[in-house]
């Protein structure tokens, strides 16, 4: 097998990849190649045919594919080395991966790698939605590949399962396509639209196409045979079932890394995040690899994706230069309801001044919060939130991670009251 | 005049293929009939893709003679054919006293099913074999033979190498009435009548009711219902070997197996039902699962959930196969296979080569009999991916259309111009692997719609079954 040289290795070629590799060249590192399993660079927003991209990273309002394709374009100007059909089956050695592609098998030894592999939305079968396997049944993701990428047809009439910004890229997704939405359907008491979709909530689904919210109700049974004839739901309040006739049913969120190759290198992965542990800077459990993107914890914008990239690439360029991998790391622990928290690592060589803010979510709508931070009996951390939301990531400071102590438990981020 | 076949046999699952290709070897017409649009679509798919010994067969039984007959005869049959396969070994685990105390009835009967590897094994060596089993594993029954098998390609293997050997296969024939006229069984389907010489009944769950179209009430067929979820590959680590429970009065268990693309089945349940075409997952079985799963192998609901599915075994009053000729009526009748098919099925097949030819049919030996290589889909070999000098012949080896399978372009087209053709995205499905990984088609099932729809002339709403819809309200 040939083994080709690089400086950097990027798998995935969505925001967090291809952003970091533009910034990497913008700092001198002189080869760097990006992987991407798809026919096409660019990620997820290649899907979403809808605006709202590139206003933190471009100051200007552009379509999913424009955006992505904004990035392919920057990262060809600057000599990116792109890398497309490539799909990484292993790990050659310990910063070099193996591939396969139409081109043949190889692989890639590089002097750092970064994983931005991404993320994908829990399909029905994971979330043990019992009930017939019936053509009809998506995720958001393989919708809009249906309706935008293979303009196929999808149904007539769809119930969307989650309440939160991704399931209004389905609303929008399947009102272009003609599709009626009979509802949206979430377990919470209450949607998770928040800003900024709130009014791109009112404006689509109170006046263009009026469409009920059903908050506290779950999913019970999918009907039909061959295709999708209906969906069960029960009422979490009442216990009532009741029916909803459709055609085609939409899962939306429940968001799960694309892990493959991180946890096929071993990597020390994070029970809440599913996603590889990282610290302040990036860096796993291996020395001279990174992870950065939706890969570490379910989806944010591609905006945030992007700036993980390049905040990223900042500290791959300074272990390039020499700067020495931690000796020692933490896990920072969430205990229930919190689901996770980020980044979910301390290392020793950590520069906790850097950061300003520790990121976290919670599993329910939780008011007046005490949520603290502890290590051992020590309290590290307090902060008092007015309100807690699911499906919404909320921040807290992080200065007290400038008072982790290396030779003690590792610290716990617990909801206090 | 119309065609009149030497042989008609009715169903197309792992039991009717292995009699088609049986009766390949010979110079006969035979035909073979599916109510399906496929073959191997019933009980032979949803089942616990694993090959039995038939050690804990009754013995004396007919299952217990065939299911050794089989699995001679698969030793030399599924490296020939290339069924995807691992000799992984089948372990029960005896979970307290009375699962102990059922081991050595267990091991006797193996032995005299002529199954003598099988010996009882301690605690601590359960653990050697399995260290992440739950605490509380009071003793096991190691079983070396029973083995891991990939049940859509058994069929595929057995229906492609009856097709080239010359059987003729028609799909989409739900088989309506039995007529017996002098000397010929007439076989109505909803727009024609097959003609042949002789039947055979290898319908599975409806072999009841074919039998009654011919004047015999000797079983009645009653569905019973297996719920499994397969978990994600990464659970592959934490099981070596197929974790079978020990059968007791009280209790029937689950088993915990790898499958032979390196996932983990969990399952199955079991539930009579009436009607045969309820493969639904229901919330009572899955939930049972996951208690079971977490009291066998707590790590393994660490994992995630890749598929969940029901398949219906054709269960009947009685402990043993219905297998019967009836010499007057040119008619083997094959009901009541139960849950061990696809292991027994190329035993059943050389049994009811023999009494057909004791009801008079004539089988004279072809002089060449082709034999067959299939795609493999299994972890334990290589896949195309995995090959370069595949990829340099034809580059579509190396263009993953289903990343979590790694399935390629190339074999998709290979499955969709193959002898016998996926024609439907289940079809699909089954012989490549692909939609069936951790993301369930997210990202691949939209394209290889249009590639299905795009290769076969076949309507996308046709294929997503867009028409079939009831009324919806507006």
């Amino acid at each position: 097998m040939s083994i080709a040289q690089t400086d950097v290795l990027i798998v995935g070629a969505g925001p967090a990849g291809l952003a970091s590799a533009i910034q990497l060249k913008r700092q001198g590192v002189a080869r760097v190649t990006v992987v991407d399993r798809e026919p096409e660079a660019g990620g997820m927003p290649r899907l979403c045919h809808h605006t709202g991209f590139g206003v933190w990273d471009f100051h200007r309002l552009y379509t999913g594919p424009q955006y992505a394709r904004r990035y392919v374009a920057l990262a060809r100007e600057l000599d990116v080395e792109l890398l497309t059909e490539t799909t990484i089956i292993g790990w050659h050695s310990e910063r070099a991966l193996t591939f396969t592609s139409p081109r043949g098998l190889g692989a890639i030894e590089a002097r750092a790698i970064l994983l931005a592999t991404g993320v994908r939305e829990r399909p029905r079968a994971a979330r043990l939605v019992p009930g017939y396997r019936p053509r009809g049944v998506f995720t958001t993701g393989s919708l809009q590949r249906f309706v935008d990428e293979e303009h196929l047809p999808v149904g007539r009439r769809a119930v969307i399962v989650g309440a939160e910004g991704v399931s209004l890229s389905a609303f929008m997704t399947l009102t272009g396509a003609g599709v009626a939405v009979a509802a949206m359907i979430t377990e919470f008491p209450r949607d998770q639209l928040y800003f900024p979709y709130a009014p791109a909530k009112w404006w689509l689904m109170h006046v263009r196409h009026p469409t009920p919210i059903r908050t506290s109700t779950r999913v019970t049974r999918i009907l039909g045979r061959k295709r999708v004839e209906g969906v069960e739901v029960e009422s979490l309040s009442t216990g009532q079932r009741q029916v909803i006739p459709c055609d085609t049913v939409v899962f939306t969120g429940d968001w799960i890394p694309e892990y493959e190759v991180a946890r096929k290198g071993e990597l020390t992965m994070d029970a809440g995040t599913k996603g590889p542990r990282v610290d302040g800077q990036f860096r796993t459990s291996a020395p001279g690899v990174f992870a950065a993107g939706n890969l570490l914890r379910g989806a944010e914008t591609a905006a945030t994706s992007a700036m993980e990239g390049r905040f990223a690439a900042g500290h791959i360029a300074d272990f390039l230069a020499g700067r020495a991998w931690p000796r020692r790391r933490l896990p920072i622990l969430p205990q229930s309801p919190i689901i996770w928290v980020f980044p979910n690592t301390i290392s020793d060589s950590d520069d906790p001044t850097r950061l300003k803010r520790v990121t976290f979510r919670v599993a329910k709508f939780i008011d007046d919060a005490v949520v603290q931070v502890r290590q051992g009996h020590k309290v590290l951390h307090e902060q008092r939130f007015r309100h807690l939301l699911p499906n919404e990531t909320m921040g807290m400071k992080g200065n007290w991670l400038a008072r982790v102590d290396f030779n003690g438990d590792p610290p716990q981020v617990i909801l206090a009251g | 005049m119309q065609k009149t076949y030497d042989v008609a046999i009715i169903g197309a699952g792992a039991v009717g293929t292995a009699i088609a290709r049986e009766l390949s070897r010979y110079k006969l017409n035979t035909i073979l009939l599916e109510a399906k649009p496929d073959v191997g679509m019933g009980t032979t798919k949803a089942n616990t893709a694993i090959w039995h010994t038939g050690f804990d067969a009754q013995p004396g039984t007919l299952e217990a003679q065939l299911l050794r007959r089989s699995y001679a005869l698969m030793q030399d049959y599924v490296p020939e054919a290339g069924i995807p396969t691992e000799p992984l070994g089948g372990l029960l685990v005896a979970w307290n006293e009375e699962q102990r105390q059922a081991l050595p009835a267990l091991r006797d009967r193996a032995h005299a099913n002529g199954v003598t590897d099988v010996r009882i094994i301690s605690p601590e060596e359960v653990y050697r074999l399995e260290p992440n089993l739950n605490q509380g594993a009071r003793g096991g029954l190691f079983v070396p033979g029973e083995s891991l098998i990939c049940p859509f390609t058994l069929p595929l293997a057995f229906a492609t190498q009856a097709l080239l050997n010359g059987v003729t296969l028609k799909l989409n024939f739900p088989v309506q009435n039995v007529r017996q006229g002098e000397g010929v069984t007439l076989v109505e389907g909803p727009e024609e009548t097959v003609r042949a010489r002789y039947l055979v009944n290898a319908a599975g769950l409806y072999s009841d009711e074919i039998d009654h179209m011919l004047g015999h009430y000797d079983f009645t067929v009653t569905p019973r219902r297996g719920e499994l979820i397969v978990y994600d590959k990464f659970a592959r680590s934490l099981v070596n070997h197929i974790i079978l429970p020990v059968p007791t009065a009280k209790t029937k268990g689950v088993l915990i197996s790898p499958t032979v693309y390196g996932n983990v089945l969990l399952g199955p349940t079991a539930e009579d039902l009436e009607d045969k075409t309820n493969t639904a997952t229901s919330e009572a079985g899955l939930a049972m699962l996951l208690e079971k799963g977490r009291a066998i192998l707590p790590r393994l609901l660490d994992e995630e959930v890749t598929a969940t599915y029901a398949g219906l075994r054709a269960a009947t009053e009685h402990k043993d196969y219905q297998i019967r000729l009836h010499g007057d009526q040119r008619y083997v009748c094959v009901g009541g296979i139960r849950s061990t098919g696809v292991s027994a099925a190329m035993g059943i097949a050389e049994y009811v080569g023999e009494l057909l030819a004791e009801a008079g049919l004539t089988l004279l030996p072809k002089p060449e009999f082709k034999t067959i290589r299939m795609p493999n889909i299994g972890e334990a070999g290589p896949r195309p991916y995995q090959q370069p000098e595949r990829i340099a012949q034809n580059p579509d080896y190396g263009r993953m259309v289903c990343h979590c399978e790694k399935v390629s372009l190339g074999e998709i087209l290979d499955a969709i111009h193959s002898p016998l053709p996926a024609r439907t995205l289940d079809g699909l499905r089954r012989r490549t692997r692909a939609m069936q990984g951790r993301c369930q088609g997210f990202n691949c099932q939209a394209h290889i719609t249009a590639i299905l729809a795009r290769e076969t002339g076949q309507s996308p709403r046709f294929l997503l079954s867009l028409d079939v819809a009831k009324e919806l309200p507006s």
